[in-house]
C-alpha cells in the first residue's frame, strides 16, 4: 500500500513522515517519531493518555488518523517546558504530588494546559469535568485538581 | 489533611516527614520517562497474541501453517513449544502459584479456560503483520458450556473445568470431580450457643462483582535473546525478580540466563505481580533470533489479566443490648477465574481481625469459573471479607441504634488482644483511626435529604520479605541509592528521604535509582505495601554501613581511633581526645576519599518475617437521587495509621487512590458476560472506573502510632485504603435510600430496585 507522505508541525518544529491511511496519529508520534511522552492506555478515545493539541483543540491523538495532521499544529508534552525551566503545571503537579505512577501524566498536563489557555480561572467543578476525559487510576484526582487550580492561579499571576 | 499523633517515637526527624519533590518527578513530567512500551531495539519485531473465542473449549487441532507463509512472518509459538511442567507451590510475594496453572494460562494447553485466553503468538515485522498472521491460524475447538457464575460452578452437574484435580484443604472436601479448588474452614468458641444468647441477630448474603486494577499503562515487554540461551527481558512489573523466576520456571530455564529490567510502571496494584507476555517474547525472540515487542491492548488487559475475584459471602453476627459481638459466622466463595488460587485464604484471615469476637467460625471455598484467571489487586480478598463484615456491622449499629463508630470502638482490637488468625496484636492503632474519624468535622457534617453517612473500617497484614540496598558515597558528597523495587507510586522519594536522614545531607543530594536483575541485590516485590517498610529497612541499614566506613575514615584522617569519632548531624564529630578537631562534613571525607582506603559503599540486606498491619477508616456521604437511582459522593474521608509517614504527600495519595478504586468497585464497576461467556464491556467505555467529575475531595487523616517493628515506626499503607470502601459506600447509599443493599456495584438499576421494593 502506498505511504502518504505529510508535513506537519509538533511542537513549534516541522516534520515529513510518511504513514498508512489507517495508522493513527498516536502511533506515529510514538513509533515513527519517536515521541514516547504521549501515551497509549486505550486507543479508543477513552483514557485521555494520549492528549495531544491539534491547532489548540485538545484531541486524543489515538483517534486521529496520521495523514489528518497535515499542515497542522501538534502540540505534545514534550513541548510544554521550555528552555527556561518547566511550564508552571508541570512545576504544580511536582509540588501537589499530583503523579503517582505517571502514565497519566502527560496527558493531564497537555489536557490542563488546553483548559487553562481556554478558561484561565476555572472552577474546581469546570476542572473536573475537562479533565473527566483523562483516566488517572492511582491518585483519585484530588492532588490532580488541586494542582491545576493552583497552577492557574499562578499563571494568573496569583498565590494561591 | 491532618496528622494526628499517636503517642510514641521520640526521634525527631529532619527529613522524615518532609514532602520534597519527587526524585522521578521531572521526567515523569516532561514525558522522558521511559514506561514497558516506550522502548524500541534495532532490529526489533512485533508480536501479537491470538485468543481464544470460546469461554470454555477443548483445542482440539491448531494449525499455523498458513500463517507462518504470511508476510513479514518470523516466528509463531503455541503451547507445543513451552515444555512440560509438573505442578507444585512456587512462592511469589503474597500469592502461591501453581508453576504448571502459570504456565498455561500464558499459554493454553489442551483447553481454553475463558474467552480472551492464548493460544498461539506471532512475532513478525510490523504489527498489523502479525495481528493478521493470528487471523490466519485455524484452531479446531470443541465448544464446552461455560461455567460463568459461582452458582454455576457449584451446580451438581456443573460442566468440570478441571477433570481430574481434586480440592484441597480442610475436610470435608468434595469427592471426585469438582470447580471447588480449595476449602479452609476454623471455628472458635461454640459458636451455636453463642448466637443463642445473643439479643440482635443479623445475617445475610453480600456480593461483589469482579473487579479489574484497572492501571493505565497496559501490559508490555521488549525481549533479546542471544545464541548462548541468555534472555534479556525489559518489562513493566512490581518485580523484575519475580519476572525472572516465573520466567525461569515456565520455561524450565537456567535462572542464570536471565536478566529482568523493569521499565517505569504505570500502574499496577498488585495486577502487575505476575506474568503473561514475558516468556512468549523470549521464546518468539528464540526463535525468530531478533528482538520482540509485546504490548497488549486494552481489551486483552480486561479479557485477559488481573482481575480481582467477585464473592459471594454470607455472613451472620450477633451482639448483645450493650453492642459486644459474641459470634461470627461466614461462608465465603471466591471466584478464581479459569485457575485455582483466589485471595479467599487472605479474606478469611483478615474477616474477624479488627474485632475481638469470642466465638467465630468460616468456610471459605475458591472456585474455578470461566473467566480471567485472577491476579493480586490491592490488599486482595480482604475489601471483599470487609464488605460483608462491616456492612453487618452497621445493620446491627442500625438495630440497637447506637453510633456506628462506637459501635466499632466497643469491639476493636488493641495492643495485647489475640488476633482471629493468631498473633498477638503489638502497638496498632485503630482505636486512633476510629476516634480521629468520630472527631472529624465531616462526621457532624449535616445531612440532607436523599442523603446518607456511611462508616466502614478495614485492616491489612502488610508484608515485610525480603529487600537489599545499596549506598554509595561520590566524591563531591553526594550519595546514590539503589534498590530493585519498580517505583509505582513515589518509593524513590522515600528512600533518598530516609538516606538523607540517616548522613545528614539534604535530600537533594541523594539519587535514588531502581537497578535490573543483575545490577542489584534481590528484592521481592513492590507489593504488599512493602517497599517503604521493608526496602527502607535495608536502606537505613545500608546507610549506616555507610557512616561506619565515614567515622573510620574520619578516624584515619585524624590519626584517632574510631571509637573516638562519633557521626552527628551530617558530620564527624571527634569525641574523648579527638573533640580537638574540626567536624569533618560528609563533603570533606568524600574529598579525601581516594587517601584514606578508597570509594564509600555500603549494602544491606533485610528479610523482615512481619510488617506491623495497618487499620483504616472511612467515612462516606452520598445523596442517591431518588428518580434515577443514581449516587453522588458528597464528601468522603479517609482515616489510617501510616505508623511514620515517610512522605506525607505519598500516603496520602495511597489513601486517596485506594479510596477512589473502592469508590468505583463500589458503584460502578463490574465484569459483564453474555450467555456465551464473553466479557462484554472490555473498555473503559462500558467498564466505568471513577472519572475527574465522578469524585469530591478526599479528605484524610494520617495517623501515626508508631510501628514497632520499624525503626521510625513507619507501616505499610498501600493496600488497607481499598479494604473499607466497598462497606463504607454500601452503608452510605442503604442509609440515604433507607433499605439495605446486599449486592455491588450498586448501578441506578439496583438501586432503583431497591427503592421499588421498599415501596412495596
Ligand atoms: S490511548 Fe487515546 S484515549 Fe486512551
Ligand atoms: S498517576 Fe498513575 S494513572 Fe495517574
Amino acid at each position: 500500500m502506498a505511504k502518504i507522505q505529510v508535513q506537519t508541525t509538533i511542537n513549534g518544529e516541522t516534520f515529513d513522515y510518511l504513514c498508512d491511511g489507517q495508522q493513527s496519529l498516536l502511533s506515529v508520534l510514538r513509533d515513527e517519531l519517536g515521541l514516547t511522552g504521549t501515551k497509549e492506555g486505550c486507543s479508543t478515545g477513552d483514557c485521555g493518555a494520549c492528549s495531544i493539541t491539534l491547532d489548540g483543540q485538545l484531541v486524543p491523538s489515538c483517534l486521529v488518523l496520521a495523514a489528518e495532521a497535515q499542515g497542522r499544529e501538534i502540540g505534545t508534552v514534550e513541548g510544554v517546558s521550555s528552555a527556561t525551566g518547566l511550564h508552571p503545571i508541570q512545576q504544580k503537579f511536582l509540588e501537589h504530588a499530583a503523579l503517582q505512577c505517571g502514565v497519566c501524566t502527560p496527558g493531564l498536563i497537555v489536557a490542563t494546559r488546553a483548559l487553562l489557555l481556554k478558561n484561565p480561572n476555572p472552577t474546581e467543578a469546570e476542572a473536573r469535568y475537562y479533565l473527566a476525559g483523562n483516566l488517572c487510576r492511582c491518585t483519585g484526582y484530588d492532588k490532580i485538581i488541586k494542582a491545576v487550580l493552583d497552577a492557574a492561579a499562578s499563571m494568573r499571576g496569583e498565590s494561591a | 489533611m491532618s496528622n494526628q499523633n499517636g503517642s510514641g517515637s521520640d526521634r525527631k526527624f529532619k527529613v522524615v516527614g518532609t514532602r520534597p519533590i519527587r526524585h522521578d518527578g521531572l521526567d515523569k513530567v516532561t514525558g522522558r520517562a521511559n514506561y514497558g512500551a516506550d522502548l524500541a531495539l534495532p532490529g526489533m519485531l512485533q508480536g501479537a497474541i491470538l485468543r481464544s473465542p470460546h469461554a470454555h473449549a477443548r483445542i482440539k487441532k491448531l494449525d499455523v501453517s498458513k500463517a507462518l507463509a504470511m508476510p513479514g512472518v518470523k516466528a509463531i509459538v503455541t503451547s507445543a513449544d513451552f515444555p512440560e511442567i509438573g505442578s507444585g507451590g512456587m512462592a511469589a510475594g503474597e500469592s502461591h502459584i501453581d508453576p504448571k496453572d502459570l504456565q498455561a494460562n500464558i499459554m493454553a494447553r489442551g483447553k481454553v479456560l475463558y474467552h480472551g485466553h492464548a493460544v498461539a503468538a506471532v512475532a513478525a515485522s510490523t504489527i498489523e503483520q502479525a495481528r493478521e498472521a493470528c487471523k490466519m491460524i485455524t484452531v479446531d475447538y470443541e465448544v464446552l458450556k461455560p461455567v460463568m457464575t459461582l452458582a454455576q460452578a457449584l451446580a451438581k452437574d456443573a460442566p468440570i473445568l478441571h477433570e481430574g484435580r481434586k480440592a484441597v484443604g480442610v475436610p470435608p472436601l468434595p469427592e471426585g470431580d469438582t470447580n471447588i479448588m480449595m476449602r479452609l474452614a476454623n471455628a472458635k468458641g461454640d459458636v451455636d450457643a453463642a448466637f443463642k444468647g445473643a439479643d440482635v441477630v443479623v445475617e445475610g448474603w453480600y456480593e461483589a462483582s469482579m473487579a479489574h486494577q484497572g492501571y493505565i499503562e497496559p501490559h508490555a515487554t521488549v525481549v533479546t535473546t542471544r545464541e548462548n540461551g541468555q534472555a534479556e527481558i525489559w518489562c513493566s512489573t512490581q518485580g523484575p525478580f519475580a519476572v525472572k523466576s516465573m520466567v525461569a520456571v515456565t520455561l524450565q530455564m537456567d535462572p542464570n540466563l536471565i536478566r529482568v529490567t523493569p521499565s517505569e510502571i504505570g500502574g499496577g496494584f498488585g495486577g502487575k505481580t505476575t506474568i503473561y507476555l514475558e516468556p512468549v517474547a523470549v521464546l518468539l525472540s528464540r526463535k525468530a533470533r531478533r528482538p520482540v515487542k509485546m504490548v497488549m491492548s486494552r481489551e486483552e488487559v480486561f479479557r485477559a489479566t488481573g482481575p480481582t475475584s467477585g464473592t459471594r459471602i454470607w455472613a451472620k453476627l450477633g451482639v448483645k443490648k450493650d453492642g459486644s459481638f459474641v459470634a461470627a459466622d461466614t461462608r465465603m466463595e471466591f471466584e478464581a477465574g479459569g485457575f485455582a488460587g483466589s485471595p479467599m485464604g487472605a479474606a478469611s484471615m483478615t474477616l474477624y481481625a479488627a474485632y475481638n469476637i469470642p466465638n467465630f467460625r468460616f468456610e471459605g471455598l475458591d472456585i474455578v469459573v470461566n473467566r480471567p484467571k485472577v491476579a493480586a489487586y490491592r490488599a486482595p480478598g480482604a475489601p471483599n471479607a470487609a464488605y460483608a463484615l462491616e456492612t453487618a456491622i452497621d445493620e446491627l449499629a442500625q438495630k440497637l441504634a447506637i453510633d456506628p463508630i462506637d459501635l466499632r470502638l466497643k469491639n476493636a482490637v488493641k495492643e495485647g488482644d489475640v488476633a482471629s488468625y493468631g498473633p498477638k496484636y503489638d502497638r496498632i492503632g485503630f482505636i486512633e483511626c476510629l476516634q480521629a474519624a468520630k472527631n472529624h468535622p465531616q462526621y457532624k457534617a449535616p445531612l440532607g435529604k436523599n442523603q446518607g453517612r456511611g462508616v466502614g473500617a478495614g485492616f491489612w497484614f502488610n508484608v515485610g520479605l525480603q529487600s537489599s540496598a545499596t549506598v554509595s558515597i561520590n566524591d563531591d558528597g553526594s550519595a546514590v541509592v539503589r534498590t530493585g523495587n519498580p517505583d509505582i507510586g513515589g518509593s524513590r522519594a522515600s528512600m533518598a528521604i530516609t538516606v538523607a536522614e540517616e548522613l545528614g545531607i539534604p535530600v537533594e543530594r541523594v539519587r535514588p535509582l531502581v537497578g535490573d536483575t543483575d545490577t542489584v541485590g534481590y528484592c521481592d516485590l513492590t507489593g504488599g505495601s512493602r517497599v517503604t517498610y521493608a526496602t527502607g529497612m535495608a536502606v537505613i541499614e545500608a546507610s549506616k554501613n555507610v557512616i561506619e566506613h565515614l567515622r573510620a575514615r574520619a578516624a584515619t584522617i585524624w590519626g584517632c581511633e574510631v571509637d573516638a569519632v562519633e557521626w552527628r548531624d551530617g558530620q564527624a564529630v571527634g569525641t574523648n581526645g579527638a573533640s580537638n578537631n574540626k567536624p569533618l562534613s560528609l563533603a570533606d571525607i568524600a574529598k579525601q576519599m581516594a587517601h584514606t582506603g578508597g570509594p564509600i559503599i555500603a549494602s544491606a540486606s533485610v528479610n523482615p518475617p512481619a510488617a506491623g498491619p495497618g487499620f483504616g477508616v472511612h467515612l462516606c456521604d452520598i445523596e442517591v437521587d431518588p428518580e434515577t437511582g443514581r449516587s453522588t459522593v458528597l464528601r468522603y474521608l479517609v482515616v489510617q495509621d501510616a505508623g511514620k509517614a515517610v512522605h506525607p504527600s505519598y500516603v496520602e495519595g495511597q489513601f486517596q487512590g485506594g479510596a477512589a478504586q473502592g469508590i468505583g468497585w463500589a458503584l460502578w464497576e463490574e465484569y459483564l458476560f453474555d450467555k456465551d461467556g464473553k466479557m462484554e464491556n472490555p473498555g473503559f467505555l462500558d467498564y466505568r472506573m471513577p472519572v475527574a467529575s465522578d469524585l469530591p475531595m478526599i479528605d484524610t487523616v494520617v495517623v501515626e502510632v508508631p510501628n514497632p517493628l520499624h525503626p521510625y515506626g513507619v507501616r505499610g499503607v498501600g493496600e488497607t485504603p481499598i479494604v473499607p470502601p466497598l462497606a463504607t459506600v454500601g452503608n452510605a447509599v442503604s442509609r440515604a435510600i433507607g433499605v439495605r443493599m446486599h449486592q455491588l456495584p450498586m448501578t441506578p438499576p439496583r438501586v432503583l430496585d431497591a427503592i421499588e421494593t421498599k415501596k412495596g
